[in-house]
C-alpha cells in the first residue's frame, strides 16, 4: 500500500510539528504555505515556551502548569486535553534541547528558566528574547532534512482557497492557487491539517504578522466547519503603537524584572528619568501584590485601560504606560532580553536600556478558532486543525509562553491521529468533489478580477480594523457590538461594489488580498456575535454590563456554523471538559 | 498647516519580461512611518504623484518587525528590510527597488530560495534520532550559547548575499548565511556528526573559496552576526578537511 498523503496548510511551529510526525512515522507531506516556511509568524513569538522542568527547586509540577493554565484560562479550556500538553511539555522541551535550540543555559549547562505571567514558577524556557525564531528554525531543518530525502514536498507561495468535501461530507484535499502564476489547482489528500494561525488583521493593527488573516478558517467554516470560541480574543498588554502595526515587546520584559508604572501625577513634566521613586505609581505591584507586574494579560490590559481611561494618568495624557528596564544591568538584559530591546530601540529610536518604553495593550492571540475533537480533527471527517487556528488549550485567556507549547504539541498528536483516520478512510468515489470545487473556486476569481465597482479592498480593510478595535477588543457593550455587527455586514455588501486596481494574472497582491478580504469579514461576525451572545465576563472577554463570571449559564464552549442567511451565523454551545479541577473564582489580587 | 509629505520612487516591473519604469508616489507623512507603511498606503490609493492610477506595489512582507526576513529590497541603493527602514532617516526622494541578484518576480519581489537551496546542500539541521522520548539534549555551557546563538539568529534576508562582489552566477558562490550556519552546526556536540559533509559541500566551486573577503556582509546584517569570523572559522576547518582527504587517498 503507498503510504498516506496527507496535506499541511500552514508552515509555523504547529504545522511543521505535524510534518515531521507524518514524515517520520512514513508518510508523505505535501507542505502548503503562503510564505516560505521559515518566515512564518511562529518567528514572532520571544520570550519562551512553559514546561514544568521544576530545575530550580520550586517544587512545580505539571499538575501546577495544569492548574495554572485552566485557572489562567477562566475555565473554558476542555481540561482533558490541556492536562495531557501540560504532561507532555518537559518532554517537548527536551527535544527541542536535541534539535539544537539554543536555549539560554544556566553555568553548569542546564536549561534555563524565567517567570511569565499567571504563575509563580520559573517554568519557561527561553532562547534571549527570540525563543519562537529559535523553535521554528529548529523544526523548519528538521522538515528541510525531510524534505531532502523526499519525504515532505513544499508548496511555498500557495495559498489555500478551500478544502474538497465529497458527496459524503469527507475532505478529499484541497483547492490552492499559486501567487505568483496565479495558477487554481487542486490536490488530493487522504487528510488535510490546517496550522493557519491567527486572525489579527480583522484587527486592523495587531502583532500578527500580514499573513494573519483567519482565512483559511474561515474558509473551511463557510464549507461547514464548527468555529469555536470566536469572541475569545487576547489583548496583550506591552505593544509599541505603530503607523502599520503594533510590536510585541514580550512579557519576558516583566518575567526579568520589567516593572510597569506611570507618574503619580498626570502630566508631570519632568524628563521620565527625573521622576522619583515615590512619585510614581506602580499601579499592578500594588493592585496584584501577590503576582505583581505578572499577573497574567487580560488582567494587566485591562489595569492599563483603567490608568488611562478612567484614571486619566496616561503619560503626557496619551494613551500610554511605561514599561521599566533600566533598573537592571545592561549585560543581563542584552543576554536575556537583547532581540526585542532591539526591535524597541530601532523602530522607536529610544534605548530602553536607558529610559522607559512607552507601550499599550494592542490585540494579539485568538483563543478560539476551529472546533476540534481531542484528536484534533473537526467536525468534517479528514479536515484536522492545530495551533493557533483552533480553539482547544487556552479557554478564555492564554498565559504566556502557553503559545509555542500548545502549537508544538498539538502538531505532535496530530500526526499519528492522522494516519490513524487515513488507514480506515473508505476509497473516494467518482473524483471525490474536486471538479465541483475548481469550479466554484474558478467562478469566485473571475468574479473578482471582472468586477466593476468603486470600493478599494484596503480601505474596506481598514475600516474593518477600526471598527473591530473599537467594540471588540478590551471592554465590550453589547450596544457597540451591534454597531459593529452592522457595520461588518455594510462592508460585505461594499464589498460586491468592489473593483481591483491590479486585474493582472501575475503576482497580483490585490486579487490575493480581497479573497482574504472576504473570509476576514465572514469570521468577522463570528467574533462579534459570539461576544454579543456571551452575556457575561470571562477570562479576556470583558463586559461592564455583565461583570462577573456566569458559569451556570456560560461555562460553555461557543460553536458557531455558517448559514449564508443575513442573520448571520447560528450559535449553539457544548459542555466543558472539567472533570480534573472544580471551576473556582479567579482573583489574581487575592493573598491566598 | 498643510500635511507634510513623503516622496517615494519606486521601481516597477510588471513581470520577468516586462521592462522597468519608475513611479513617483507624494503619501502623507505621519510619525514612525515607515517603507512598508508606505506600500500600504498606496495599495489603498494606488495613484502616482502624477495623478495617473497604477497597480499596488508587490513585494514580500510578513513579520513588519525584522524578524521574518521577507522584505529586504534596496532602498537608497542600500541593501535592508524595509519594515526597519525608517522614512524620517532617509534622505528623499525615497528610493526603492528590488533586490538585484536574485530572478525577479515582480516590482519589489525577488526569488530567493536558493538559499534554501544551499541549506538544503551543507545539511544545516541536526540529525537527531527521532522525535520520541530520548531523554534531555547534550549539555551546552552558556559560553558556547552565547557564540551559537547569534549564529542561530539568521533571518535568511539574503542582504548578505546581494552586497558580496562575488556572489553571482559566474561563481554559484554559496554566500556567507549558509557558510555560518554551517559553523552553527558543526558547533554543536550532535550537529557535529556531519561536520565533514558540510565542510565538503563548501570545498569545491562555488564554495567557500570564492570570498573575495570585501567584508560587505557582515556590515550590511541587519542582525549584527558575525559573518566574516563565521566564514574565517569554515575557511580553516575546510582547509583541514581537504588536507585531510587529499591524504586519507
Amino acid at each position: 500500500m503507498a503510504a498516506p498523503r496527507i496535506i499541511v496548510v500552514g508552515g509555523g511551529l504547529a504545522g511543521l510539528a505535524a510534518v515531521i510526525k507524518i514524515a517520520e512515522a512514513g508518510g508523505s507531506v505535501d507542505l502548503f504555505s503562503i510564505v516560505p516556511v521559515k518566515r512564518s509568524h511562529s518567528v514572532c513569538a520571544q520570550g519562551g515556551i512553559n514546561a514544568a522542568k521544576n530545575l530550580k527547586g520550586e517544587g512545580d509540577t505539571t499538575w501546577k502548569h495544569f492548574d495554572d493554565t485552566v485557572y489562567g484560562g477562566d475555565f473554558l479550556a476542555n481540561q482533558t486535553p490541556v492536562k495531557a500538553m501540560c504532561e507532555a511539555a518537559p518532554a517537548i522541551i527536551d527535544l527541542l534541547d536535541r534539535m539544537g535550540v539554543p536555549f539560554n543555559r544556566t553555568p553548569e549547562g542546564l536549561l534555563d528558566f524565567r517567570r511569565f505571567g499567571g504563575t509563580l514558577y520559573n517554568r519557561t524556557a527561553f532562547a534571549g528574547a527570540t525563543t519562537g525564531q529559535q523553535l521554528l528554525y529548529a523544526l523548519d531543518e528538521q522538515v528541510r532534512r525531510y524534505e531532502s530525502e523526499g519525504k515532505v514536498k513544499k508548496y511555498e507561495g500557495w495559498e489555500f482557497l478551500s478544502a474538497v468535501i465529497d458527496s459524503r461530507g469527507v475532505a478529499r484535499g484541497i483547492t490552492a492557487i499559486d501567487l505568483r502564476t496565479m495558477e487554481l489547482r487542486s490536490f488530493a489528500s487522504e487528510a488535510v491539517i490546517l496550522a493557519t494561525g491567527g486572525i489579527g488583521a480583522i484587527f486592523g493593527k495587531s502583532t500578527n504578522s500580514v499573513v494573519c488573516t483567519g482565512s483559511a478558517q474561515s474558509a473551511v467554516f463557510q464549507q461547514g466547519v464548527y468555529y469555536a470560541n470566536g469572541e475569545l480574543v487576547q489583548v496583550h498588554p506591552t505593544t509599541i503603537p505603530g503607523e502599520d502595526k503594533l510590536r510585541l515587546m514580550s512579557e519576558s520584559a516583566r518575567g526579568e524584572g520589567g516593572r510597569v508604572w506611570v507618574p503619580r501625577t498626570p502630566g508631570d513634566k519632568r524628563p521620565v528619568k527625573q521622576i522619583p521613586e515615590s512619585e510614581r505609581f506602580y499601579f499592578l505591584e500594588e493592585w496584584y501584590p501577590k503576582y505583581g507586574n505578572l499577573v497574567p494579560r487580560d488582567i494587566a490590559t485591562r489595569a492599563i485601560h483603567k490608568v488611562v481611561y478612567e484614571n486619566h494618568m496616561g503619560i503626557d495624557g496619551q494613551p500610554m504606560v511605561y514599561l521599566d528596564l533600566t533598573h537592571i544591568d545592561r549585560a543581563t538584559l542584552d543576554r536575556k532580553l537583547g532581540g526585542i530591546l532591539d526591535i524597541y530601540e530601532k523602530f522607536v529610536g529610544v534605548d530602553p536600556h536607558e529610559e522607559p518604553m512607552k507601550i499599550f495593550p494592542g490585540m494579539h492571540y485568538t483563543m478560539g478558532g476551529v472546533w476540534v475533537d481531542f484528536n484534533q480533527m473537526t467536525n468534517v471527517p479528514g479536515i484536522f486543525a492545530v495551533g493557533e487556528c483552533e480553539y482547544q488549550y487556552h479557554g478564555a485567556n492564554r498565559l504566556g509562553a502557553n503559545s509555542l507549547l500548545s502549537c508544538i504539541y498539538a502538531g505532535f498528536i496530530s500526526g499519528p491521529n492522522v494516519l490513524t483516520y487515513a488507514k480506515s478512510l473508505p476509497a473516494v468515489e467518482g473524483d471525490g468533489g474536486h471538479a465541483a470545487e475548481l469550479t466554484r473556486q474558478d467562478e469566485l476569481n473571475d468574479k473578482l478580477l471582472t468586477n466593476e465597482g468603486r470600493e478599494n479592498p484596503f480601505k474596506l480593510w481598514r475600516e474593518l480594523g477600526d471598527t473591530m478595535t473599537k467594540h471588540a477588543t478590551v471592554i465590550r457593550y453589547n450596544k457597540g457590538l451591534r454597531e459593529a455587527d452592522e457595520k461588518i455586514v455594510e462592508l460585505l455588501d461594499r464589498y460586491n461594489n468592489m473593483s481591483l486596481a491590479d486585474r493582472s494574472q501575475w503576482a497580483n497582491t490585490s486579487f490575493a488580498f480581497a479573497r482574504q478580504l472576504k473570509n476576514m469579514l465572514e469570521l468577522s461576525r463570528v467574533v462579534v456575535q459570539g461576544a454579543i451572545l456571551r452575556d457575561e465576563s470571562r477570562g479576556a472577554h470583558y463586559k461592564p454590563d455583565f461583570p462577573e463570571r456566569n458559569d451556570e449559564k456560560f461555562l460553555k464552549t461557543t460553536k458557531a456554523s455558517f448559514t449564508g442567511l443575513a442573520d448571520g451565523p447560528r450559535f449553539e454551545y457544548e459542555e466543558v471538559d472539567t472533570q480534573f479541577i472544580t471551576p473556582r473564582p479567579r482573583r489574581y489580587d487575592a493573598a491566598s | 498647516m498643510a500635511n507634510k509629505t513623503v516622496t517615494f520612487e519606486i521601481k516597477r516591473q510588471a513581470s520577468p519580461d516586462a521592462s522597468a519604469v519608475w513611479e513617483r508616489f507624494e503619501l502623507e507623512w505621519r510619525p514612525g512611518m515607515n517603507v512598508t507603511t508606505a506600500m500600504m498606503d498606496i495599495a489603498a490609493n494606488p495613484v502616482t504623484a502624477d495623478g495617473q492610477p497604477t497597480t499596488p506595489v508587490t513585494y514580500d512582507s510578513n513579520c513588519l518587525e525584522e524578524i521574518c526576513g521577507s522584505c529586504a529590497m534596496r532602498i537608497n541603493g542600500k541593501a535592508r528590510m524595509a519594515c526597519s527602514a525608517l522614512v524620517d532617516n532617509l534622505e528623499q526622494p525615497i528610493r526603492v527597488e528590488p533586490l538585484s541578484k536574485f530572478p525577479l518576480v515582480r516590482d519589489l519581489q525577488v526569488d530567493r530560495s536558493v538559499l534554501f537551496e544551499n541549506l538544503k546542500a551543507v545539511k544545516a539541521w541536526i540529525p537527531i534520532d527521532g522525535t520520541y522520548d530520548l531523554g534531555s539534549g547534550p549539555r551546552v555551557y552558556p559560553q558556547q550559547q552565547e557564540v551559537n546563538y547569534p549564529l542561530s539568529n539568521c533571518i535568511s534576508c539574503t542582504c548578505c548575499m546581494e552586497v558580496c562582489p562575488q556572489f553571482n552566477e559566474e561563481t554559484g558562490f554559496v554566500g556567507a548565511a549558509t557558510i555560518a550556519q554551517v559553523k552553527l552546526f558543526n558547533n554543536h556536540p550532535t550537529g557535529k556528526v556531519l561536520m565533514e559533509e558540510r565542510l565538503r559541500a563548501l570545498a569545491g566551486d562555488g564554495g567557500i573559496q570564492e570570498c573575495g573577503f570585501a567584508q560587505n556582509c557582515v556590515e550590511v546584517c541587519p542582525k549584527r552576526i558575525p559573518l566574516t569570523n563565521a566564514i574565517s572559522d569554515v575557511g580553516r576547518d575546510v582547509l583541514l578537511q581537504k588536507a585531510k582527504d587529499f591524504f586519507a587517498k
